[in-house]
Formats: structure tokens, C-alpha cells, sequence
């Protein structure tokens, strides 16, 4: 027995070392960026265009750009993701159908983000004359944001009470107003914490802009849905890696500004799931 | 709240006759046009999901076909060089599909056993509040987007091995499978933290109640059990590497040749697409050759995520 308590005691010490080796790294890297991304934050970097061929000035202009695409790939993605679940949940038969719709789901959250911007490019930017385009760019965004939204919307659905439905008929509501009183005023907030994180992923991908939407320099900002923007995640791999001679501080900040935005909507999404689950009434 | 006209009756003490009716007439519209049309709405965003993963497939198969009218698709899928711009050009697949399988193979060789053995400690062995630290910080690692890894690869991860190994350049596929081992590992985590919590509590307590210590249980009871998920897991990471872009396009050195080692240069099919698509005239051979590039990545991805979704689903029986 002794012998046994000796080895657990080594594979315990041998998983927590193994836990430690990934958290490690992860702290790193963002104390990393901190450090050496903080001292460049200026309200001058935040607010103005880059200048001097992207050397100097700031990146207003990209985040402008990443938060019009955010707010883009939301208009389309969040209706149409949230009634596809509506579609699972409440109105779905066990049927072919309905596997297929599911199978969609689960391979539209594999299908890689370059091919996503593949898609946008011939679908959106060439055969309806969109261009490379905010509009562009949103919707494809938008459909590579839609299996999280359809899945966190389908289980905050599923995760009403079948109770309220029963009740909310047996008063000879019709099912349309079952869903809109009783069951979606309570998947919301399930509904809203998977779309943000979405929405996070999305301010932060690179691949599926970048034939889309991402203008490589543009020190202004966009005069309608079908102007070019700039984007912080597309700007960043442009100073890291295309222009020689930036200033590793100013990629840094950039990397610094794209980090605190994702995370800044990650903690919006932990806080909306935390401040409901206390008023949650099952 | 609801806005039919019973309620409104009931808000005001006496309402008009004409108003009430106007009400009535109101919520008889809701019901026999207003519903209706909703309902299609949601219909269709349901028919929309299937169309939207049929078009992609059906867009990349179309400009795949373009280019086999003019080159071969034997020669496609088993030519050994991928020479766009040389004359007469050469589309072989090879060396991308080779350089794509190298990188992976690379990044779950590291991250497999990494992230199996955290999910283990954070679903069995870490204390409660440790576990929400551990789970946070996984959370984060998932949110840091690819080009932020992407851009640290360059400036830091790649010189480090580059003295490390002794190498020419630390742009290599080494560098490349690191950073998407360290990027697979939230899913890998995640899903498989999923697979041991559900196993049944039952299959614990009978192996403690034949004297099982923790470690026993976890290793011949509950691990077996949630094997299913665990390869779900695997898979779904697996997916998420070869499909990844941003990483690979910035520090696996961009060289489209049939990679010997993980320690040179090569490149994989995402970074192909990504690099070569902005200097491509439409129409051309090499235009749709990056579309066929791009309908190989979605057969592989679609066949890893039709194993894992099998498996999911084994694993939930």
C-alpha cells in the first residue's frame, strides 16, 4: 500500500509539473508583452494615424477598422446564429434534416480561417461586387463566427426548464410567443456570453481578412460599408513582418492594444455569464 | 411583456371600444401574418447553416476545376514541386501537404501528452480554487490571437532555437510546431477536462472502495473510460493546427520544398494561400491552384472533424 501511496505521489507531482510547464509559458507571454508593449501606449498612439510610412504615429485608423468588424460580423452573425438555434431547439424533428444542420455546425467551427477568407474573397468581394470591403469582411467573419454562437445559443436554450414551454402553451400561447416570452428572456444571457467570445475570436483573426477587408495602409477612416479598413490583428503581422525597420516598440503596443481588446471582451462575457448565473431562477 | 389587447384592457380602467378593437385586429395580425413570418425566419437561418458549408465547398470546387481543365490533377495531387511563378509553372501539392503534416505531427508530438496530462491535474488532482486559476489562464491562452504568437515567434522564439540548434535560421518548422502545440493545447484541454469529469461517479467509488488509490483510479479506471473523449480531443486539436494560418505563414521560413526535418524551412498549405493569394492575377493557373490548395485543407479538416464529432458522440453514450 505504501508502495502505491509513493507512486501516486509521483504521478501527482509529475501532472502538476506538466500543468506548470503550460502555465508558465502563458503567463510569460503576456507579461512579455506588457512589459515591453506598456511604456509605448501613448494618447497619441491610441488616437492618430501612423505616419512616416507606419514608423511613427499611432494606429487609430486599425482600431477603428477591428472595432467596425466586430460590430459588422455581430449584425449578421448574432440574428441569424441565434435563430438557427431556435430552428435546433424548438422546432427541429429528429430527422435527416436536422442531422445534416448539425453536422454543418460542427464542420463550420473546422473549416480553417483561410479558407473562410477563400470563400469571402469569391463570394462576397468578386461575384457580389462588394469589393474588399467592410461589408465584405463583416459577413465573412460573420459566418465563421456562427457554430459558437448556433452552440452556446442551443444550450442556453436547451438549459430553459421544458416547464416554462409546457405552462406558457397550457395558456394557449402559440409557440412563436412561447419562445419570445418564456423561453429566450432566459437563454439570453447564455446567448450573449457565447457571442461575445465569438465576437473576441473574431477581433483577433488575421487569415480571413486579409483578401476582405484589411487595408494594408489607410491613415483614415472608412466612409461607408464599402471602404477598405484597417485592422489591428492585419497591421500587426504588416509591421512585423512586411515593412522593415519598424520600430519593435510600436509593434509591441500594437500587439499590447489587440491583447487588451480581446481580453477586455472576454472579461465582459465572464462577467455577463457570472452576474446572471446569481439572478438564474432553476 | 406581451402587448395583446387583454392586458391593455386590464392596464386601463375603460378603454374605447374602437381602440380595443384596433388592439384585437393588432394582435390578430401578430398571430396569422407576423408569426408566419417569423417562423420562415427561422427555418431558413436553420436551411442557411447547410447552404453556407455546401457553397464554401461548392466556391473552392468550382475554381479547383478551372485549374484542372488546364493542368492535370495527377499531377496536382502527386507533384513533388510547387513552382507558381517558374515557366511552365508547377502546382505540386506534395511538398505544402508534407510541410503541413511535418508541422502537425511536430505540434501534437508536444502538445498531446502536455495538455492530457494538465487536463488530468485540473479535473482530478487540483484543489477547487486552483482549478478556476488553471481554467482561467487556459481560457487566456485560448484568446490570444494566432498573429500576437505569430509576431513573438519572430522576434523571440525563433532566435532562441536558432542558438539552441545551431541552425542557419530559426524560421523553421521546429518554431512553427511549438507555437501551434502551445495554441492546440486549450482545446485539447478543454475537451478532454470534459471527457474525465464525465465519467460516472459510480466507476470512482467502486474502484476506492476496492482500495484503489486516487492515482490508480484515475490511470486504470477513469482515463480508459474517457478515452473516447480524450481522442475527440486529440482530433479537434489536430484540426485546429492544420488549419491554422497566421503562425505558421509568419515563422516557418516560407519555403515550399519537401521538408527533410523540422529544423528547416518549408511551408504548410494554409501559408501558401495566405503568402501567395495577394500576388496572383485573377484567373489565372495559380489563382485556382491556391483555391485547389484550399479545397485539400477543407477535405482534411472535414475529415477530422467527422472522426471527432464520431467520437464525441461515443463518448456521450
Amino acid at each position: 500500500m505504501n508502495g502505491a501511496k509513493l507512486r501516486q505521489q509521483i504521478a501527482f507531482s509529475v501532472l502538476g509539473a506538466i500543468t506548470l510547464l503550460i502555465v508558465v509559458p502563458i503567463i510569460l507571454v503576456i507579461l512579455y508583452i506588457i512589459i515591453n508593449g506598456a511604456g509605448s501606449i501613448t494618447w497619441q498612439f491610441l488616437t492618430q494615424a501612423p505616419r512616416n510610412g507606419m514608423k511613427a504615429g499611432g494606429i487609430f485608423p486599425a482600431i477603428v477598422g477591428t472595432i467596425l468588424l466586430v460590430v459588422g460580423t455581430m449584425l449578421f452573425a448574432l440574428p441569424l446564429g441565434v435563430l438557427s438555434a431556435i430552428y435546433l431547439v424548438e422546432y427541429a424533428r429528429d430527422d435527416l434534416f436536422t442531422r445534416m444542420i448539425k453536422l454543418s455546425v460542427v464542420n463550420l467551427s473546422g473549416i480553417p480561417s483561410i479558407v473562410y477568407g477563400l470563400f469571402g474573397f469569391t463570394a462576397f468581394v468578386l461575384l457580389l461586387h462588394f469589393g474588399t470591403s467592410l461589408l465584405a469582411g463583416s459577413l465573412t467573419l460573420g459566418i465563421m463566427s456562427l457554430p459558437v454562437i448556433i452552440t452556446a445559443s442551443k444550450e442556453a436554450l436547451e438549459s430553459v426548464p421544458l416547464t416554462y414551454r409546457e405552462i406558457s402553451l397550457s395558456l394557449g400561447a402559440t409557440k412563436w410567443q412561447t419562445i419570445r416570452y418564456c423561453v429566450l428572456p432566459y437563454a439570453i444571457p447564455g446567448i450573449l456570453t457565447g457571442t461575445v467570445l465569438s465576437l473576441s475570436r473574431a477581433a483577433g483573426e488575421t487569415a480571413p481578412i486579409l483578401f476582405t477587408v484589411a487595408a494594408f495602409y489607410l491613415p483614415r477612416l472608412p466612409h461607408s460599408a464599402f471602404d477598405q479598413v484597417m485592422a489591428l490583428p492585419y497591421h500587426l503581422y504588416v509591421i512585423a513582418t512586411q515593412v522593415p525597420n519598424i520600430p519593435l516598440s510600436i509593434s509591441f503596443a500594437t500587439a499590447l492594444v489587440l491583447i487588451a481588446l480581446v481580453f477586455l471582451m472576454n472579461l465582459v462575457s465572464i462577467i455577463l455569464r457570472a452576474h446572471y448565473r446569481k439572478k438564474r431562477l432553476w | 411583456m406581451p402587448n395583446n389587447s387583454s392586458e391593455s384592457i386590464a392596464s386601463h380602467a375603460e378603454p374605447r371600444r374602437s381602440e380595443a378593437g384596433m388592439l384585437a385586429s393588432v394582435t390578430r395580425w401578430r398571430r396569422k401574418i407576423g408569426e408566419p413570418i417569423i417562423e420562415l425566419c427561422i427555418r431558413l437561418s436553420g436551411i442557411l447553416v447547410v447552404v453556407f458549408v455546401f457553397l464554401i465547398f461548392l466556391f473552392l470546387l468550382r475554381d479547383s476545376l478551372s485549374l484542372f481543365r488546364q493542368y492535370p490533377l495527377r499531377r496536382f495531387l502527386f507533384g513533388t514541386a510547387w513552382l507558381p511563378i517558374s515557366e511552365p509553372p508547377q502546382f505540386g501539392v506534395v511538398p505544402l501537404l508534407l510541410g503541413s503534416i511535418y508541422v502537425t505531427l511536430g505540434a501534437i508530438v508536444i502538445c498531446v501528452p502536455l495538455g492530457v496530462g494538465s487536463a488530468m491535474f485540473i479535473a482530478e488532482v487540483a484543489p477547487k480554487h486552483l482549478k478556476n486559476v488553471l481554467k482561467s489562464l487556459v481560457e487566456i491562452l485560448a484568446s490570444i490571437p494566432s498573429v500576437v504568437l505569430g509576431f513573438l515567434g519572430i522576434i523571440w522564439l525563433a532566435p532562441v532555437l536558432r542558438n539552441t540548434f545551431h541552425l542557419s535560421t530559426g524560421m523553421c518548422g521546429l518554431t512553427g510546431s511549438l507555437l501551434l502545440a502551445f495554441m492546440a493545447l486549450p482545446t485539447i484541454i478543454s475537451i478532454s477536462e470534459d471527457a474525465l469529469i464525465s465519467v460516472p461517479r459510480t466507476y470512482r467509488e467502486a474502484a476506492f472502495g476496492l482500495g484503489a488509490t486516487r492515482w490508480q483510479t484515475l490511470w486504470r479506471i477513469v482515463l480508459p473510460s474517457a478515452s473516447s473523449g480524450i481522442l475527440a480531443a486529440v482530433m479537434l486539436g489536430i484540426g485546429r493546427v492544420v488549419g491554422e494560418t497566421m503562425v505558421v505563414l509568419m515563422v516557418t521560413g516560407n519555403a515550399p520544398v519537401i521538408p527533410r526535418s523540422l529544423l528547416q524551412p518549408l511551408r504548410t498549405l494554409t501559408a501558401t494561400i495566405a503568402g501567395e493569394m495577394g500576388e496572383t492575377v485573377g484567373g489565372s493557373d495559380h489563382y485556382y491552384a491556391l483555391f485547389a490548395v484550399g479545397l485539400v485543407l477543407f477535405a482534411i479538416t472535414f475529415t477530422i472533424n467527422l472522426v471527432a464529432d464520431l467520437f464525441l458522440r461515443r463518448a456521450r453514450k
